[in-house]
């Protein structure tokens, strides 16, 4: 038989992969099939879940839906030399890069804030060093990576990154399809140590629901080794028995669940919290420096001891009721960042 | 004569890049002004457009400017509030018109850097990477790219190739495995409107904007660019263009400053 000719490898390193039979085992090892209670604090879940050193994701978009209650915990409890999926991570990755929790990072979309312009904490890291981008790749690229690890396969077929110096600096490979004849992309998998995904619902096993879009989180939960749930709010298991059809991830893929509501501050939870582009852009404009970073993380992070007392100092339920109202589209929004100048 | 209409270069380009779309088709856009040019296009002359986000909106009905293209913005009163890998999956199948991206350097053939300025080991500025750009420019059927025009930007090559355009030329983007038929289609600027040539694949200027001269088109690319047999002086915002983009679709003005 012919051995498999490599038409082109990409130079990126090659993160979170595992043999499909080495996650296996894991998954016989440490994925219970009993439903238990699963509930733990935020702190106590970042505490036993994240070692140093550790390849994490974040679940939602970025700045959608993003488990705000853990990367604030993350930061609080100084974990260092976390490797992040930057799977469109924005202000997710931005603080975390900022506080020097995250120091190596693949980039499909990373150090940007989207119509908010450049991240000036990320910039400062990648552009000094202190942050390594380990590879390149593109959104879809990075969610195959996640598909093939759910699949237990060692990577997907794809025809994106073709011929480009993102393919050149991924941990892709191509090869001759053995079909068609023409060169086809390898996407290997991804099994992040530890995924942490904030979702709209769940009950205390874990099994969860997802308003609106689901971005990767479907294949995410699944190919992730540790899946850390936050929640708006836990539900009766009654409930999802009686509407199942609403559950994006069942309880079997799930280690813990942290309930918190308004979890994903400052950034938006969809159908009830808008961006709150104010404290938003309060960080963008102090984590212009090192100092002024900081400063941020002096008060919202260590200045409290936890993210209920974050989410006092930023306004209480005063701020969440007008994030819920611009949210809802019933008041305009506002943000620093739009005045002139700024 | 028909009064002039003052207008700003943001809105030049939307609008510019909102005539390009067509009615009942499908594009996929990115942040920023694609998404302001395809809610133009929905809302004056494509009400069937179908437009298409990579984080899983699919068929909104944007009431405002999104600020991400995963907010909940982009699947209000949508089709389907869908996921990144049904919505790459499909623009690999064949399912999407148009992409829409924006670029910060672009070579003659369409090629587009948004990842570093520089050599990659001791680049000079990182930039946020593909995000979901390569994915669009490998996919879609026809790409538009929507930027300014300048020496830095018009490059004969660019730093990195992040999103494949018809890369060294003819025949480049199927010889790499890339699906056939697919490659950049227009490039909209402050001074005019590109396509590709149909042999040569190489940008060639269709359009100039009112007022644009050739020689300020060319005065701001570093490389050599086709021109039409015939040049077209690119139709102008109307005031109702206007009056849409600023009240209904950035009234807070995230992308058109007030």
């Amino acid at each position: 038989m012919s051995k498999t000719r490599i038409l082109e490898e990409g130079k990126g390193e090659l993160i979170g992969w595992h043999d499909p039979d080495e996650n296996r085992e894991y998954v016989l090892k440490h994925k219970s099939r009993e439903l238990k209670d699963k509930r733990m604090s935020a702190q106590e879940v970042v505490s036993s879940f994240i070692k140093d050193g550790d390849f994490i994701a974040s679940g939602g978009f970025g700045h959608v839906r993003v488990s705000m209650v853990l990367i604030y915990e993350i930061i609080r409890q100084k974990k260092r030399n976390l490797a992040m999926a930057g799977k469109t991570a924005v202000h997710d990755i931005d603080i975390l890069i900022g506080s020097g929790c995250v120091d190596r990072v693949e980039v499909a979309y990373c150090f940007g804030h989207e119509l908010r312009g450049l991240s000036p904490a990320g910039r400062r890291a990648v552009e000094s060093g202190r942050c390594k981008v380990v590879a390149e790749t593109s959104n879809a690229g990075y969610q195959w990576r996640f598909l093939a690890g759910m699949m237990g396969l060692p990577f997907i077929p794809s025809r994106n990154l073709l011929g480009t110096d993102t393919l050149k600096r991924s941990s892709a490979k191509v090869i001759e399809d053995p079909w068609s004849g023409k060169p086809i992309c390898l996407i290997p998998a991804a099994y992040p140590d530890v995924a942490m995904i904030h979702v709209h619902r769940c009950d205390i096993y874990g099994n969860a629901q997802i308003d609106g879009i689901i971005i990767e989180d479907f294949e995410l939960a699944r190919a992730a080794r540790k899946l850390i749930i936050t929640t708006e709010e836990i539900i009766d298991h009654e409930r999802v028995r009686a509407e199942p059809w609403r559950t994006t991830i069942p309880f079997y893929v799930v280690d813990a669940v942290v309930e918190m509501p308004y979890g994903s501050h400052p950034c938006q939870m969809p159908y009830r919290y808008f961006f709150d582009e104010e404290h938003i852009g309060e960080w963008l404009k102090m984590s212009k420096s090192d100092e002024g970073a900081k400063e941020y993380f002096d008060k919202y992070v260590f200045g409290v001891k936890d993210f209920e007392e974050y989410l006092e100092l930023v306004g209480g339920i005063k701020t969440m009721n007008r994030l819920r109202r611009v949210e809802q589209l019933r008041e305009p929004m506002t943000a620093p960042w739009l005045k002139k100048g700024e | 004569m028909a009064r002039e209409i003052k207008y700003t270069e943001p809105e030049l380009l939307a609008c510019t890049a909102a005539r390009i779309l067509e009615n009942k088709k499908s594009v996929f856009v990115g942040t920023g002004l694609p998404m302001i040019a395809a809610m133009l296009a929905q809302k004056t002359h494509a009400p069937e457009l179908l437009i298409v986000f990579e984080a899983g909106g699919l068929g909104p009905q944007m009431p405002v400017l999104p600020i991400s293209v995963g907010d909940s913005r982009t699947f209000h009163r949508a089709v389907a509030a869908s996921s990144m890998h049904d919505v790459m999956s499909v623009s690999q199948g064949g399912y999407i018109d148009f992409g829409f991206l924006g670029a910060a350097q672009l070579d003659p053939y369409g090629n587009i850097n948004t990842t570093v300025i520089g050599p990659y080991e001791q680049h000079k500025t990182r930039l946020p990477g593909s995000g979901g750009a390569n994915d669009v420019g490998s996919f879609s059927q026809r790409t538009i790219i929507i930027m300014r025009q300048d020496k830095r930007k018009f490059v004969e090559k660019v730093d990195f190739i992040t999103t494949p355009g018809y890369l060294t030329g003819p025949g480049a983007r199927e010889a790499a495995g890339l699906p056939k038929n697919t490659g950049p289609y227009r490039v909209i600027t402050q001074l005019g409107v590109y396509g590709f040539h149909p042999e040569t694949k190489r940008m060639m200027l269709l359009s100039l904007h009112h007022g644009v001269t050739l020689e300020e088109a060319k005065a701001n690319a570093s490389f050599e660019f086709g021109v039409a047999d015939r040049i077209e002086v690119t139709e102008p915002p109307s005031e109702k263009d206007i009056r849409i983009l600023h009240e209904e679709i950035d009234p807070v003005g995230i992308v058109l400053k007030k």
